[in-house]
C-alpha cells in the first residue's frame, strides 16, 4: 500500500464504535422506556390481529369487499377483492395475512399520520425542506439490515420492532409525495384564496390540501406498497405473517410454500392498492 | 368626486437588495439599470394614480410594464416597496402597505374583490361553491351564503350550471363563474388582471359588454389590466399607460389617442381607428380661436365659405354660406335634410366624429357648428381639423 494510504488506513475514524456507544447509553439509560413501549405496542397490534381472527374469516372478507364498494362504489372491484381473499383463506394462509394486514395498516397510518405533517411543514418552510431532505435519503437508502440490529436492541422481537422498522423505511415517502402534492399547487388558485381574504389555516384546509389530495392519496398507495415490500425483513425481527413463512421457506429451501405466501403477497398488494386509489372508478 | 383607490408614490421592487434598488429608482435608473446592478426586478416605480369611485380604470402596457405588479398592490398580492396605497374602506381611507394582517383579510374580504386571467376557480368545487368562496372564507351562514350566491349565478346567467365542476365549462363560462365570484362578496372594488385575455375574441367581446352592462347597475369601482388598447377605449373612462414600470401617460381615452405623450404611447395607438375614439369636442377649434368676419361675424373655416353672426348671448342669428343666407339643421336630422349648399349642420360636443364627418359630407364640405345645451355656438370644425385628427398630425 502507498504511505498515503497505510497512513489514512492506521487512523480510522471509529464511527462504528461511537453509533455502538450511542445504542449502548440509549438501552443502559432508557431500557425500560423502550421497552414500555414495544410491550404496549406489541400488546396492541396482537389485539388487533386477534380480534380479526375472531370473527369467521369468510365474515372479514365479506367486510373489506364491502368497505372496497363502499370506497370504490365498484362492484366488480368488490367482487375481485373477495375472490382474492377468498384464494388467501384457500391456501391456508389466512391468520398469517391477517397479521400481515394488520402491521401493513398500521404501519402505513402511522407513516401518514407522521409524513403528511411534516410534508406540509417542508412544503411552506423551503429551509425545513432543505435539512430533512439529506435525512429522508438516509432512511431510504440505508440498507434495512443496518437498522435492524439497533432497533432489535431498543425494542426486542416481536411484532412493535417490525412496525417500527417498516415506518422508517415509509415514512419518507409520506413526506415527499405530501411536500410534492403543496408544492405544486397552482399559484393561480393560492392567490385566488389570499385574495379573498382567507387566513393561513383556511388556505390549507380549503385550497392547499385539497388541491394536493391525489398526490397525497397516491403517497398513501405508495406507503402500502412499500409496507408491504418490508414484510420480509420484518419477520425477520420477530413479526409475524407472511414475511415469517417465506422466510422460512427460504431457509428450508420449500419452493412451494414459498411460492404461496409470496401469492398471498401480490394479492394482499393489489387488493389494498385497488381499494386507495381516488379517482378510479370513485368520485373525482 | 369620492377616491375609492389612491396609488402615492409606489415603488415596487422585486429581490432582496430593497435598499439600493430604491435609491437607484431616485436617480432615474431604467429596469435594467437596476437589475444589472443589484440583482432585484423593478415592478414598478413612482406610481402615481388615483381612481375615483365608480370608475373603470384601465392600466394599459406590455407584457412586463408593470401593470398587473400596480393592480397587485392593491390587495397587497404584491409587496410594495415604499410609498402607499391608499383604499376606501367605509368612511375611510386604509393604507394597504402598512395596515395589520386583520384589516388586510377584512379589506379582502368585503372592500377588494379580484378576477384572475387563469380565472384561478378551485376544480374540484362545483360553480356555486366557487362562487361562495368569499363568503365562506369571510364565515358567512351557510343559509345566507346560499341565497347570495343564487342570485349572483342569475345575474351572470349561470344558474344552470351551478351543480358543474369548474373544468366542466368552456373558458368563457368560467371567467363568469370567476365574475360572480368576485361580485358575490358585494365588494365595492373590482380589480380585474387581464380577464379576458384568454377568451377567444367573440367570447370576449360579449364579456366586455356584459361587464359594461351590469356596471351599469352596479357601479363599482374597477382597475382593469389590458394589454390590448381596443380594449382599454371600449371600457375605460381612464387610461393609464405604463412603460418598463413607470407610468407614462394617463388620462381619458380620447386624450390618449389625440396627445399621445411619447414614442411609446403612438405605437401603442398606431392601429387604432380615431373614429371610434373621438368627439366633436375633441376635434373642434374654440369660437376664440376662429376669425372675425367683423360686425359680429365669424368665419367658420379658413377658407372663409361659411359664417356666423352671434348674437349677445351666444345665440347663432344669422348664417351664410358662399355669401348666401343659410340654414342651420342639427346633425340628428342629417338623413331628413337633402343635399343642399345652403346647409350648415350644427353637432352637440359629444357627437362621434364619424357623424361630424358624414356631415362634411352631405353639406358639400362646409363646416360643422357645436353648439352646447343652451344651444350658445361653442366652436367650428373644419374640414382640415378632421383631417389632422384622423392622421394625429
Amino acid at each position: 500500500m502507498d504511505p498515503v494510504s497505510s497512513l489514512l488506513a492506521a487512523y480510522k475514524i471509529p464511527i462504528g464504535l461511537w453509533g455502538k456507544a450511542f445504542f449502548t447509553f440509549l438501552t443502559d439509560n432508557f431500557n425500560a422506556i423502550f421497552r414500555g413501549f414495544s410491550n404496549g405496542l406489541n400488546l396492541l397490534l396482537d389485539g388487533l390481529v386477534d380480534a380479526l381472527l375472531l370473527l369467521p374469516p369468510v365474515a372479514v372478507v365479506a367486510l373489506i369487499a364491502l368497505l372496497a364498494w363502499y370506497l370504490q362504489r365498484s362492484r366488480a372491484l368488490a367482487i375481485g377483492v373477495a375472490l382474492g381473499l377468498l384464494f388467501i383463506i384457500n391456501q391456508g394462509l389466512w391468520k398469517q395475512t391477517v397479521e400481515t394486514l394488520v402491521l401493513v395498516v398500521a404501519a402505513a397510518a402511522a407513516s401518514m399520520l407522521i409524513g403528511v405533517p411534516l410534508g406540509i411543514w417542508a412544503a411552506h418552510k423551503p429551509k425545513v425542506y432543505r435539512v430533512m431532505l439529506p435525512v429522508l435519503d438516509l432512511m431510504q437508502t440505508l440498507p434495512t439490515f443496518v437498522y435492524l440490529i439497533p432497533v432489535l436492541t431498543l425494542f426486542g422481537l416481536g411484532n412493535a420492532p417490525g412496525l417500527i422498522v417498516t415506518i422508517i423505511f415509509v415514512i419518507p415517502t409520506a413526506v415527499r409525495l405530501t411536500h410534492l402534492g403543496v408544492v405544486s399547487v397552482p399559484k393561480a388558485i393560492i392567490e385566488a384564496g389570499e385574495a379573498f381574504g382567507a387566513t393561513k389555516r383556511q388556505l390549507l384546509w380549503k385550497v392547499e390540501l385539497p388541491a394536493a389530495l391525489p398526490t397525497i392519496m397516491a403517497g398513501l398507495t405508495q406507503c402500502i406498497m412499500l409496507s408491504l415490500s418490508m414484510v420480509v425483513f420484518a419477520a425477520l425481527i420477530g413479526a409475524g405473517g407472511l414475511g415469517t413463512e417465506i422466510n422460512r421457506a427460504l431457509g428450508s429451501r420449500k419452493i412451494d410454500l414459498g411460492l404461496e405466501a409470496g401469492l398471498a403477497i401480490v394479492v394482499l398488494a393489489i387488493v389494498l392498492d385497488r381499494m386507495t386509489r381516488i379517482g378510479v372508478g370513485g368520485k373525482k | 368626486m369620492n377616491i375609492a383607490v389612491d396609488f402615492k408614490n409606489v415603488d415596487i421592487v422585486f429581490g432582496n437588495d430593497t435598499k439600493g434598488s430604491l435609491s437607484l429608482i431616485d436617480s432615474g435608473a431604467s429596469r435594467a439599470e437596476i437589475l444589472e446592478k443589484t440583482g432585484n426586478v423593478l415592478g414598478c416605480a413612482g406610481a402615481n394614480l388615483t381612481v375615483n369611485e365608480g370608475e373603470i380604470s384601465v392600466l394599459m402596457g406590455l407584457s412586463g410594464s408593470g401593470k398587473s405588479t400596480l393592480l397587485r398592490a392593491v390587495n397587497r398580492l404584491n409587496f410594495v416597496s415604499r410609498g402607499q396605497v391608499m383604499v376606501k374602506d367605509g368612511d375611510k381611507m386604509v393604507d394597504v402597505v402598512s395596515c395589520d394582517e386583520a384589516t388586510l383579510r377584512r379589506l379582502r374580504q368585503h372592500q377588494v374583490a379580484m378576477v384572475f386571467q387563469q380565472f384561478g376557480l378551485l376544480p374540484w368545487r362545483t360553480v356555486e361553491e366557487n362562487v361562495g368562496l368569499g363568503l365562506e372564507l369571510a364565515g358567512m351562514p351557510e343559509a345566507e351564503r346560499k341565497a347570495r350566491v343564487g342570485k349572483q349565478l342569475d345575474l351572470v346567467n349561470l344558474t344552470p350550471w351551478a351543480k358543474k365542476y369548474a373544468h366542466e365549462l368552456s373558458g368563457g363560462m368560467q371567467q363568469r363563474v370567476g365574475l360572480a365570484r368576485a361580485f358575490a362578496t358585494e365588494a365595492p372594488i373590482l380589480l380585474m388582471d387581464e380577464p379576458f385575455s384568454a377568451l377567444d375574441p367573440l367570447i370576449r367581446t360579449k364579456l366586455q359588454d356584459e361587464l359594461l352592462q351590469l356596471q351599469k347597475t352596479l357601479k363599482k369601482t374597477i382597475i382593469f389590466v389590458s394589454h390590448d388598447l381596443e380594449e382599454a377605449l371600449k371600457i375605460g373612462n381612464t387610461i393609464t399607460i405604463m412603460e418598463g414600470g413607470r407610468i407614462v401617460q394617463s388620462g381619458p381615452p380620447e386624450d390618449i389617442v389625440l396627445r399621445p405623450a411619447n414614442d411609446y404611447v403612438r405605437d401603442f395607438i398606431a392601429n387604432v381607428n380615431p373614429l371610434s375614439v373621438l368627439t366633436a369636442w375633441n376635434v373642434m377649434r374654440d369660437r376664440r380661436d376662429l376669425e372675425d368676419a367683423g360686425e359680429g361675424w365669424l368665419w367658420l373655416d379658413r377658407r372663409k365659405t361659411t359664417r356666423f353672426k352671434i348674437d349677445a348671448q351666444g345665440l347663432v342669428a344669422a348664417a351664410e354660406r358662399n355669401g348666401k343666407p343659410a340654414v342651420w339643421i342639427s346633425v340628428d336630422e342629417i338623413e331628413k335634410s337633402s343635399d343642399e349648399a345652403s346647409h350648415v349642420f350644427w353637432a352637440k360636443p359629444g357627437t362621434s366624429l364619424k357623424l361630424v364627418m358624414l356631415a362634411m359630407h352631405r353639406s358639400q364640405t362646409s363646416p360643422v357648428a357645436l353648439f352646447d345645451d343652451q344651444s350658445r355656438f361653442v366652436g367650428a370644425i373644419g374640414i382640415r381639423d378632421v383631417l389632422s385628427a384622423v392622421l394625429r398630425r
